[in-house]
């Protein structure tokens, strides 16, 4: 797979470190958040077979985190943002 | 219909006129008792125990494609019980002893071979770790050895003994592993469950649950509304698809592991090796093909193809412990989709609706389990109690702080 990442261009995945769906960003607040929460966070997956949006890091290039929307029945890739980007329009700090 | 060497003999006399389709070709009903969904090794096998040992009826088994067509048909058939926590090792000791048992069990030659199964070490802490795991087997009942360098020497001569990364320093052996003709499996588990009524409806995929005041009511298909008191889920690789009919999110992720064979070579490896430190396994066929594998591809997957980085991981792997397999040639590459849970093990649960029933997260170790499987589902489906083997693979374990991590991973699916 060629993950095409937003500043340094085409890419081959084997660069990359996987991680997971993306939702990982969406980290509850560790004061208010109960155990629940936490729970469903840390564990708990939507796994669809279909689009998928997932973080990636650029362990051998610029050690970006991406987020990269791909089909998981096809491996096709869509769309691909910096992670901070993504983070940031949620209105996290960084 | 028996099966028995007479019975082959007879037919051999008579022109092969007396062998009957194995199964039949049920038109589902409006309603049952007990609906497995998925009609891979796991689900028969849940079927065929829970008419044969735990006494029930009216059980049907729907398959969305084919009887045996998924990981049961796509995996590379090791046996064994080499696991080290206490809520893996009774279980997986159980499966042994099943599949030691399971031919005479279900009258059908399912070429169960305890050829053994070595784990190769590299290093003393390796060596202790595998001593520990080794007294973890033995102490469940299971046989483990510790090999010197010399009996595997003795074993695999030809093998590269002095690689400077990963030098072989001996080996922690399983006797009683071994592999077992994985399609026969489905086959002879589904044999025996249609020889005990029950109705194998395959072309019949679930697209969504009945589920009224908190109870599962029947679950709709390609084929109609069919009702059912109780319905169990074994579609291991798919299980987010289909829980999700029931509006459950599951601690799991998708992922492709892929398996290879090569052209046929004359016999040179008696058993099972693993080469945990290459990322690399192999046993050798009765047709003479290498049948080995490797890593996950290590992302989300649904797409039963894997992709070329992988492969070539596995024949470095492969080369790295076996130099003399330098020109052997690829026959075929595939791969198969599995349920990766969060801690590596499987879980062996009822769901918050009542009557609904699942079983899945096996990662890539379901084959060894189908017999273990099958009898401590079926145990969960017809005394609503699990086995006594099985009560530590519940959904709420992580909730709890109990999980099941034989690697010590965390909650990362691709790394265990």
């Amino acid at each position: 797979m060629i993950i095409h990442h937003p500043i340094l261009g085409p890419r081959d995945a084997q660069e990359f470190v996987y991680l997971g769906d993306a939702s990982l960003i969406d980290r509850p607040d560790g004061m208010t958040a109960g155990i629940e929460a936490f729970h469903d966070y840390l564990y708990q997956r939507s796994n669809p077979a279909g689009e998928h949006r997932e973080l990636w890091y650029h362990e051998q290039g610029d050690r970006s985190w991406l987020v990269v929307t791909r089909n998981t029945v096809t491996h096709e890739i869509t769309k691909v943002e910096l992670a901070r980007d993504v983070a940031r329009a949620k209105g996290r700090s960084k | 219909m028996r099966y028995s060497g007479f019975r082959v003999i007879a037919e051999a006399l008579t022109g092969h006129n007396g062998w009957k389709p194995v199964w039949r070709d049920p038109t589902p009903q409006a309603d049952y008792d007990y609906i497995i969904i998925g009609g891979g090794g796991h689900g028969l096998a849940t079927a065929y125990y829970l008419a044969k040992e735990f006494g029930q009826a009216r059980i049907a088994v729907l398959e969305k494609g084919y009887l045996g067509g998924g990981n049961v048909g796509r995996n590379t058939t090791i046996i064994r019980s080499n696991y080290l926590l206490d809520g893996n090792e009774p279980f997986y000791e159980f499966s042994l002893k099943l599949w030691e048992g399971l031919e005479q069990d279900f009258n059908y030659n399912a070429m169960v071979s305890q050829r053994g199964i070595i784990n190769l070490i590299h290093t003393d802490a390796q060596r202790d770790a595998f001593t520990r795991r080794g007294n973890g087997m033995i102490m469940h009942g299971a046989d483990a050895r510790l090999l010197s360098r010399d009996e595997v020497r003795a074993m695999y001569p030809w093998l590269n003994f002095d690689n400077a990364r990963f030098p072989i320093k001996g080996a922690l052996m399983q006797p009683r592993g071994g592999t077992v003709r994985h399609d026969a499996v489905a086959w002879g588990y589904a044999r025996g469950a249609d020889m005990r009524g029950v109705d194998l409806i395959q072309n019949c995929e679930v697209t969504g649950m009945r589920i009224e005041n908190g109870r599962i009511r029947g679950v709709e298909t390609t084929r109609g509304f069919i009702g059912a008191k109780k319905v169990g889920v074994a579609v291991a690789g798919s299980s987010s698809k289909v829980m999700a009919h029931a509006g459950m999110r599951l601690p799991m992720e998708s992922h492709v592991l892929q398996a290879f064979v090569s052209e046929g070579l004359k016999p040179v490896i008696e058993g099972v090796m693993t080469f945990g430190a290459g990322h690399f396994y192999v046993s050798q066929s009765d047709k003479g093909g290498l049948v080995f594998g490797g890593d996950i591809d290590g992302y989300n997957s649904y797409a039963q193809r894997g992709n070329l980085p992988v492969i070539e991981d596995v024949a470095e792997g492969g080369m790295a412990l076996m130099p003399a397999i330098g020109r052997v040639r690829l026959l075929r590459t595939w791969g198969g989709i599995m349920d990766m849970s969060m801690d590596g093990s499987p879980i062996i649960d009822k769901t918050g609706i009542e009557g609904l029933y699942f079983n899945g997260g096996w990662c890539y170790g379901g084959f060894k389990a189908t017999p273990a499987s099958g009898w401590a589902f079926a145990h969960l489906l017809a005394k609503d109690e699990p086995h006594k083997t099985a009560t530590a693979y519940r959904f709420d374990r992580f909730l709890k702080g109990l999980m099941i991590d034989e690697k010590g991973q965390g909650a990362q699916p691709n790394l265990h």
